[in-house]
């Protein structure tokens, strides 16, 4: 019977498929674990007697609480010193392979397991984080998990799950110059909004999606999440294999010959049926930036501020005047007049290597505007060494941007980098929600070039505002 | 687990929708490693507002949310569903919800229910109108009480049954665990394992420091 990518995937790890309304048991390939959401599912463990079933599936790494400054002294915060020890205890007692701030292959979870060659198409892999979709970019059935659920992996290496539908969301014509992987996937939330993925697997095809770099498909896999759906999937191709290749974990010799053979059957059949289908003309896409407080309320920059009084539908004409409370804008106002007081370039959505040199082919030879400071947090701290080695760091310490230590920073303000009550940033991550970003914090999201583009002028822009934006996009 | 057959309390209209995991718990409060008192943390951001339902004397003793559409999405925050817990909550109406938040209420005995848009405006207004109505859940019978308004619910079925008969998940899998082990059997050696750990060299990494701030902040005011 002819199958979608994520049925193959799914039906590869079936341990005992469910009756009578019950879910399926899938076995978990790859289970990645960080501090937060991890101690109270290894209490769940002591309490009950359980070990880990499968120490050598499972992996962690600290991010969320780490500082992105003075990374070699004791955490200032007690609560996330605690949490830190406590994981790092944990990973001791149950003997799990832990990489913790300091090390090298320390960093966000999403940036570490694609760049050690963990990841790979075809697996099944999990964790208490509900951006864990990023590693659908491969053809991995990826998504994230509770707190129970990770204490039932951790105890059984397998899940009851209910199948997933799918949707399929084609990309069609080519991105133009400026445009990002960051704003097809705003696209498409403000298309299908917040909740429209919801019980669905998406999978992302056509011809943008193929001509995408694996760091750009996994910043659209990432945020599957924000549009409801629990994973994001993009078929593996030469791209991904050439990703792959020569990774530390990535498989050698016969494996690699035979994991290439099977990996290239990880397709949708042409034939396959998805539950639901969404359709995009790349070509007509423009930097996107969020004016409200979900992702779903997103806009072309081009565009204004909207009036709630226009909007049919009740909910949301509410939550969009609330949003625009929220946020302190006024109706009408061009998204390009908007000033913030913060960049910040990081997260698991956008701090990989790649999104820095974009960043940095922008702001090369120029300083910020003094009316915000910029911060850079590359994803993992792999992704800091790479750029040091490139000299992206002086690029942006020229620039008068902040250069850090790797981790979640930001993103959502579980450290000491927040904005301050009314604060407004322009931010490569992935979520505007009230406060999400410190208390009383106003979030857009847009893209590592626009962010970049922001931090010179001052005003939401795109690299077409500035004045050089023919010789950068000339080079992009 | 606890059972939940039928529940009977206070019902609280949140007149919202779109209420993710991070306005239920934003993540300062994430940092705790114990998995109960999180009761302060629930709608941390709203509870300093006197105008928040919770702080009105009638619904503070709540124990059924009565929300808008798409409640409990985001974040897969299991801290969400012990707050709603911790403060005494025993169900949550929609329209729709979050399907990790979901799946983590029916692993700790919070009934998420799903009922019509037209039913919750409805129980919505009674509660208005009448703040301390109860609201009762039959979990059994699929069916909300509210007043004269009787509506039914959905929640799939396995939950259901979970549910009601108060079932551990981790020992219900485990009855499974021979099949669990014939299926490692089968697993390729191509997939990964991540011990032994390999990596590229361990490198020493700098910590960055704080720019001082100032006027000649930037490249040179580096400490």
């Amino acid at each position: 019977m002819a199958g979608t990518l994520a049925e193959k995937v799914w039906d590869a790890h079936l341990v005992r498929r469910g009756a009578d309304g019950s879910p399926d048991l899938l076995y978990v390939d790859l289970h990645l674990v960080h501090e937060v959401t991890s101690p109270q599912a290894f209490e769940g463990l002591r309490l009950t007697g359980r070990t880990v079933r499968r120490p050598d599936l499972t992996i962690a790494t600290e991010d969320h609480n780490t500082p992105t400054l003075d990374i070699d002294q004791p955490i200032a915060d007690l609560t996330s010193r605690t949490q830190i020890d406590t994981l790092r205890a944990n990973a001791r007692e149950f003997g799990i392979r832990l990489h913790s701030l300091g090390d090298a292959d320390q960093g966000i979870v999403h940036v570490v397991g694609p760049q050690l060659g963990l990841t790979m198409p075809g697996l099944t892999v999990v964790c208490g984080d509900s951006h864990t979709s990023t590693h659908g970019a491969f053809g991995a059935l990826a998504f994230g998990i509770g707190t129970s659920e990770v204490e039932h992996v951790l105890a059984t290496q397998t899940l009851p799950l209910q199948p997933f539908r799918t949707m399929a969301i084609t990309v069609d014509g080519a991105l133009r110059p400026g445009t990002t992987a960051k704003d097809i996937i705003l696209a498409v939330i403000a298309k299908i909004g917040t909740g429209g993925g919801q019980g669905y697997v998406l999978e992302y095809r056509g011809e943008a999606i193929r001509a995408l770099s694996m760091e750009a498909r996994m910043t659209i896999c990432n945020m599957s999440i924000e549009a409801g759906a629990r994973a994001g999937m993009i078929a593996p191709d030469a791209t991904t294999f050439d990703y792959l290749k020569g990774r530390p974990h990535a498989p050698e010799g016969v494996d690699w010959e035979a994991a290439v053979a099977y990996w290239s059957t990880l397709k949708s059949d042409d034939d396959a049926i998805f539950d639901a289908e969404v359709v995009l003309d790349a070509a007509e896409l423009e930097p996107f930036v969020t004016w409200g407080t979900n992702p779903g309320q997103g806009l072309p920059l081009s565009a204004r501020v909207p009036d709630p009084a226009d909007i049919v539908d009740e909910n949301e004409r509410v939550s969009a005047a609330r949003a625009l409370e929220y946020m302190g804008l006024t109706p009408g106002t061009p998204l390009r007049d908007i000033a913030v007081d913060t960049v910040f370039i990081g997260s698991c959505t956008n701090g990989r290597i790649e999104d820095l040199r974009a960043v940095a082919r922008v702001v090369e030879g120029k300083r910020k505007a003094d009316s915000l400071r910029v911060l850079v947090v590359p994803g993992s701290a792999r992704v800091r060494l790479q750029a040091e080695a490139e000299g992206l760091d002086k690029v942006f310490l020229d620039f008068g941007a902040e250069w850090r230590n790797a981790g979640c920073s930001m993103c959502l303000g579980m450290n000491p980098d927040q904005l301050a009550p009314g604060e407004r940033s322009a931010s490569t991550s992935n979520r505007n929600f009230e406060g999400r970003q410190g208390k009383g914090g106003r979030t857009h999201l847009v893209s590592p070039l626009v962010a970049a583009a922001t931090a010179i002028r001052g005003t939401l822009s795109s690299v077409a505002d500035l004045d050089d934006a023919a010789r950068i996009l000339q080079n992009a | 687990m606890e059972k939940f057959t039928t529940h009977t309390g206070i019902g609280v209209p949140l007149r919202r929708s779109n209420v993710d995991t991070d306005q239920i718990i934003p993540a300062v409060y994430l940092k705790r490693v114990t998995r109960t008192g999180f009761e302060d943390a629930l709608f941390a951001a709203w509870r300093g507002n006197p105008e928040f339902v919770l702080n009105q004397p009638a619904y503070a003793a709540g124990s059924v949310l009565v929300a808008g559409s798409d409640f409990g999405t985001g974040s897969s925050r299991e801290h969400a569903v012990w707050a709603l817990k911790d403060y005494g909550f025993r169900a949550v109406l929609s329209t729709r919800f979050g399907d990790i938040f979901r799946g983590n209420s029916g692993k700790q005995g919070l009934l998420a229910a799903q009922l019509a848009q037209e039913d919750i405006e409805l129980i919505w207004k009674v509660l208005e109108e009448n703040p301390g109505t109860e609201v009762t859940v039959d979990l059994e019978k699929k069916l909300v009480t509210c007043a004269d308004i009787v509506a039914p619910f959905q929640v799939d079925d396995y939950t259901r049954w979970r549910l009601l008969e108060g079932l551990d998940d981790i020992g219900l899998t485990l009855q499974h665990e021979a099949e669990i082990t014939v299926f490692e059997t089968r697993r390729e050696s191509w997939r990964p394992t991540t011990l032994p750990a390999k990596h590229l060299p361990s490198v020493h990494i700098e910590a960055a420091r704080p720019v001082v701030p100032g006027p000649a902040a930037g490249t040179a005011a580096l400490v």
